[in-house]
């Protein structure tokens, strides 16, 4: 394959952003269809494009592909090039975010339809997936910084899409500064790289890391910086409270942006920089540790919620802790094969849950009930994706989660308890929103229907994917493919994984998980509302999200900083300095007593016409009104003085 | 002789102010196109010297355009103009920001005649600030652009504006006398008042009547006050508030990097000892500009003191860049100015529609606007991304080379510390930018706005403008660093870089 169609699979979003964003509004703004029509073709094209490339990198020898890099900017000691790094890692992000884009633009084509930023909507996605797509294919540190922060941007952008409401405009804003304490510590970590080693080339980079040349608390550091990068995208603890209200966007954008890719964006990056996470035993720990701990935490949080979209954003933050806890524990294959199966089988659980808001209009699993019998299409697809994150076999996310659990297992034994708890929680929760949702009788007062085929299509497509994904690496392929483990026969890996206990202990967990889900609320065995008595004290801290969001907005923000210190400041700056130090010292100690001084010579000197320059400084406010130009006269007359000074001085000297 | 490109950049718009205000009976209309035609002439002629000017590193510090003529030969002070690679993107910024102005005081009414003579002077002493290499034609030019200022903002402001222009003269005054005195030092000492030979002296060697560290501070608080510094700033957001709306863009745009380039050209290049064994403490003040300026931003709620406030905080990025004394912290600070001059020219630009249409600048009474205004909101969105550092506006190639810059410059002892803490500065500014854009743009419409009217034609004209200087510069950073670069990497070689 060419490497200038790399290029094109980058820059096919890009065209689309800027036809949908200013040509069709502009010209074709009575015909909004025809922007849907232009993202989604630039997206399939580079979705063909990235299918080609995944061909021509498998094939190739040492899974690479060249592409010559470009000059960008050359300061001194900085050289910044935009070269790209078309690798097994990228190809593997490349369709991933293709695929579940495109989809979740024809499905947007219908979910969308009629509303009046139409448009906007599809500018906006596709300039996310440029951004996506450049964050994943550079090799300069500093550029996959440009485009994480795009992605930020576009985020922004996609959640506040519906601006005039408050409570949108509220969550867009909290995720771009949420995200962006953690973008803190990633700016600080390329800075610190460069300083280091003088490059910021992700490819020397790593070497340096294997090497040794890059080594000790430097390199800690380093990593910890860039993890905090991916904790804030990646909605990891503690700064995993953006997501949640990120819900507030409009749905198709919860399937592309909080499920499948921006989110991964963080996973992502830490699998680039592996080998400097593999140097530092500190970093690679903080890794695990905090996956483990935002695994379990976040499940909690889901058990509780009666919103169908927080539900499934508690589980998004949950299953990222989980590929944390992969890559932090068993490596790169690890977490990566986890975040395209959770990508697969999470961007069609959003998907369904917007054609359920679609025929509902709600999002409120208590008023839903009995739509199986009125979406058969949604309730299978959402069916097999629940299967599959709850971790049954043979779908995607059992093989995945096996994995994890394995690896966890092997190398931190505490946390692999955690994830043992999480599994119950998972299939727990997933099962309570079927049941919720499309069990029973229907509790609304509305009239539910299947969703037009626009929007059953993409997630049929991705249902397919959600149960088949994992099977890439049942014979061992896609983890040799990112470089470690070995291959074996496809059916020897299929059913030989049960000659080990694990996976039937993690089947025995998601199937109790399921169970208690059907008991609780299907079969009605156990009372919901007894249960949550029982555990009232616990209940409370789950649907409060242990008061983290109160601690941040009520204590931090507005308590310690906007009425503590920065209200301190404020008051410092305008009394202290302003009145006390500038008014006093400059305004009327240097400058009136200079301005005197001047007077006293001015009236001896030249004569006394001229007056109330020290009024000047005095009633300022008040008596500038009478003596606007003769002031200005007054300092123009000793503009010329202070020059005839200065000749006269020369002269003398001279 | 060659094309005085550089004369005719700075007395055009003199020329222009002279017509108006000799030429009685011209119509408010005629007086608008002359003021367009003797700024925009002066802008063509700048993208030309741009054109034209020689890149190359070995021209590296090279004075090209000079134009040095005698004039009092008594105190050897020359008519001394030219520009190098630090000083020609502020001579272009400083034309494209004149012209600008022309077209955003387009709806001025109110004594035609004098504002436009005065913004036209107004213009011509700020690019002849950046243009001087004579400490002489130096001095009167920044001294002379305090008359105008004065007028515009007492005539034309708003508020306390008396107050406000009276406080920004004395303030500027204070400076001044620290540079003339400063000025008195180095020309006593060696008899010369040209700049680019006073450079390439080594004024260590030569016995000052001031002790060098003194006079180095005597200019230092001038340019201090201007840039503004912490505690010198206070005049700033009482001059932005009051002001009429183009002279808060020319006060953003180009005035303030008055501050900026004379420490780089006097500051650090004369004093460079000097600079090295007090650049500590200016990074000091440089983070606490930063910090504290984006700190008391929050707290502001008229649209205007808040943007004033924003540019203290970005203003802290320059000094931190300037005092770390490496050559990317010292080329991101001269691109930090230019990017500051059109995110903030466009963001007072915009703010001044807002206020004009809607007869607000309370923003705890604004809210919705962008349902009634959506180009003004687009405009001031995408400045708000230059002035919080989104990539691919200037904001961001700036800021990132000042960071990059400051940490790695390894001259100054604890520069890294205070680069990490300045990082805070990009935190608090997405919080005042989104925070702001929210409670003025967004949430439900409120019918006391209906109405409103958006944005007319000269003035998506200006902000379009505006934009794609943001994201050019911004995309393609080479098309300024690499001429700073030329004009920064002689100072960079009095630090061993």
């Amino acid at each position: 394959m060419p490497y200038q169609l790399i290029w094109v699979i980058f820059l096919l979003p890009l065209a689309a952003f800027a036809l949908t964003g200013m040509g069709t509004r502009l010209f074709a703004k009575d015909r909004p269809a025809l922007s849907g029509y232009i993202s989604v073709a630039a997206i399939a094209g580079s979705l063909i494009l990235s299918v080609w490339a995944l061909i021509t990198v498998l094939s190739s020898t040492g899974h690479e592909l060249p592409v010559p890099a470009l000059d960008w900017l050359v300061v001194g000691s900085l050289n910044v090039q935009l070269g790209m790094i078309v690798d097994p890692l990228t190809v593997i992000m490349l369709i991933v975010i293709t695929f579940v884009s495109l989809m979740v633009q024809l499905y947007s084509q219908g979910y969308m339809h009629g509303d009046p930023g139409y448009h906007r909507y599809f500018a906006f996605i596709s300039l996310f997936t440029f951004s996506m797509l450049g964050l994943v294919l550079f090799d300069n540190l500093l550029i996959t910084f440009v485009f994480w922060e795009l992605v930020g941007l576009c985020s922004y952008l996609l959640i506040g899409f519906w601006f005039q409401r408050p409570a949108a405009a509220n969550a867009a804003k909290k995720a771009f500064i949420v995200t962006r304490i953690g973008d803190f510590g990633f700016l600080a970590a390329i800075i610190l790289l460069l300083s280091q080693t003088g490059t910021l080339d992700i490819g020397e980079l790593n070497n340096l890391a294997v090497t040794g040349l890059l080594a000790g608390s430097a390199l800690t550091w380093a990593a910890l910086g860039i993890f905090f990068g991916a904790v804030g995208k990646s909605a990891q603890f503690p700064l995993h409270v953006w997501l949640p209200d990120a819900m507030e966007g409009p749905t198709p954008v919860s399937a592309l942006i909080p499920a499948a890719t921006m989110v991964a964006a963080g996973v992502f990056l830490v699998a680039r920089m592996f080998p400097l996470f593999e140097s530092s035993e500190a970093a690679l720990l903080t890794v695990a540790i905090i996956g483990g701990v935002t695994a379990i935490f976040a499940a909690t949080m889901g058990l509780v919620m009666t919103d169908i979209k927080r539900v499934l954003a508690y589980s998004t933050i949950s299953q990222l802790g989980y590929m944390m806890l992969g890559l932090g524990t068993g490596g790169v294959a690890v977490g990566i094969f986890h975040l395209v199966n959770h990508a697969f089988f999470k961007g069609l659980l959003f998907l369904g849950a917007g054609s359920v808001n679609h025929a509902a209009g709600t999002f409120d699993m208590r008023k839903m009930g009995g739509l199986r019998k009125v979406m058969p299409w949604t309730f299978v697809t959402f069916l097999v994706a629940s299967l599959s994150m709850s971790g049954i076999w043979p779908l995607s996310g059992f093989w995945s989660k096996d994995e994890i659990l394995a690896s966890s297992l092997a190398n931190q034994p505490v946390l692999f308890w955690l994830a043992m708890i999480t599994v119950v929680m998972t299939a727990f929760y997933m099962f309570r929103v079927i049941f919720m949702t499309f069990g029973g009788h229907y509790r609304g007062d509305g009239h539910p229907h299947e969703s037009p085929r626009v929007m059953v299509l993409p997630m049929v497509a991705l249902g397919v994917l959600a149960a088949v994904s994992g099977l890439v690496n049942v014979t061992g392929g896609f983890g040799a493919f990112l470089g470690h483990g070995e291959t074996h026969g496809f059916i020897e890996g299929l059913f030989g994984i049960f000659t080990h206990p694990l996976p039937w202990f993690g089947l025995i967990l998601a199937g109790a998980g399921i169970l208690l889900a059907y008991a609780m609320y299907s079969a009605q065995w156990l009372s919901p509302l007894r249960i949550r008595r029982f555990f009232a004290p616990l209940h409370t801290i789950f649907s409060r999200k242990y008061w983290m969001d109160e601690l941040y907005e009520n204590v931090i923000t507005r308590l310690v900083l906007m009425k503590g210190i920065f209200a301190g400041f404020q008051l410092f700056d305008s009394h202290v300095i302003d009145d006390g130090i500038n008014s006093r010292i400059i305004e009327q100690g240097i400058v009136r007593n200079f301005f005197n001084s001047l007077k006293f010579f001015d009236e001896k000197g030249v004569d006394g016409a001229v007056d109330g320059v020290a009024d000047t400084t005095l009633g300022a406010g008040k008596r500038a009104r009478k003596a606007q130009t003769g002031q200005l006269q007054v300092y123009g007359l000793f503009i010329v003085l202070g020059i005839l000074a200065i000749i006269l001085l020369a002269y003398f000297l001279s | 002789m060659e094309f005085p490109f550089l004369t005719l950049i700075i007395f055009l718009p003199v020329v222009g102010a002279l017509i108006i205000a000799l030429i009685k009976g011209l119509s408010a209309t005629q007086i608008r196109y002359t003021s367009l035609l003797a700024t925009g002439i002066p802008l063509v002629l700048s993208v030309i010297l741009f054109a034209l000017f020689d890149r190359s590193e070995a021209l590296a510090g090279v004075i090209q355009f000079e134009e040095n003529i005698s004039w009092i030969p008594l105190i050897k002070a020359f008519y001394h103009v030219g520009v190098d690679g630090l000083s020609l993107p502020f001579v272009i910024l400083s034309a494209l920001i004149g012209f600008l102005v022309i077209l955003i005081s387009w709806k001025i009414n109110m004594r035609v005649r004098e504002y436009f003579a005065w913004i036209l002077l107004l213009q011509a002493a700020i690019t002849g600030v950046f243009a001087s290499l004579d400490f002489l034609l130096f001095f009167i030019f920044w001294e002379i652009e305090l008359i105008p200022m004065y007028f515009l903002i007492s005539i034309w402001g708003a508020g306390r504006k008396e107050y406000s222009a009276i406080k920004y003269v004395l303030y500027t005054l204070f400076g001044g006398a620290f540079i003339l005195a400063g000025i008195l030092v180095l020309f006593f000492a060696t008899g010369s008042l040209d700049m680019v030979e006073m450079a390439k002296t080594d004024l260590g060697a030569i016995a000052l009547a001031i002790p060098a560290v003194i006079t180095f501070f005597f200019f230092f608080i001038g340019f201090a006050v201007k840039l503004p510094v912490f505690p010198f700033h206070t005049w700033l957001p009482d001059a932005h508030t009051d002001a009429p709306t183009a002279v808060s863009v020319i006060l953003a745009g180009t005035l303030l990097k008055m501050g900026g380039y004379a420490m780089l050209r006097i500051n650090v290049t004369m004093f460079p000892d000097v600079s090295e064994l007090w650049a500590p403490m200016l990074l000091g003040l440089a983070v606490i500009n930063i910090v504290y300026g984006g700190a008391v931003t929050l707290k502001q709620t008229d649209i205007k003191r808040l943007i004033a406030y924003s540019s203290i905080s970005h203003m802290g990025f320059v000094l931190l860049g300037i005092f770390a004394l490496g050559q990317v912290s010292m080329t991101g600070a001269t691109l930090q100015m230019f990017s500051h001059g059109i995110v903030t020219g466009l963001l007072f630009a915009i703010t001044g529609i807002v206020m004009h249409n809607s007869h607000e600048r309370n923003i705890t009474k604004l809210g919705g606007l962008a349902k009634q205004m959506p180009n003004v909101a687009i405009m001031f969105a995408l400045g708000g991304m230059g002035a919080m550092a989104v990539p691919a506006t200037s904001g961001f190639i700036a800021e990132v080379m000042v960071f990059l810059g400051a940490f790695s410059a390894d001259v100054v002892p604890g520069a890294p510390i205070f680069t990490i803490v300045g990082l805070l500065g990009i935190l608090l500014a997405a919080a005042y930018i989104l925070w702001t854009l929210q409670r003025v743009f967004f949430g439900q419409r409120l019918e006391k706005f209906d109405g409103v009217k958006d944005a007319d034609r000269v003035e998506k004209t200006f902000g379009v403008i505006f934009i794609g200087l943001m994201f050019l510069v911004g995309v393609f950073p080479t098309v300024l660093t690499d001429i700073i670069n030329t004009g920064i990497s002689p100072i960079t070689s009095l630090f061993g870089g």
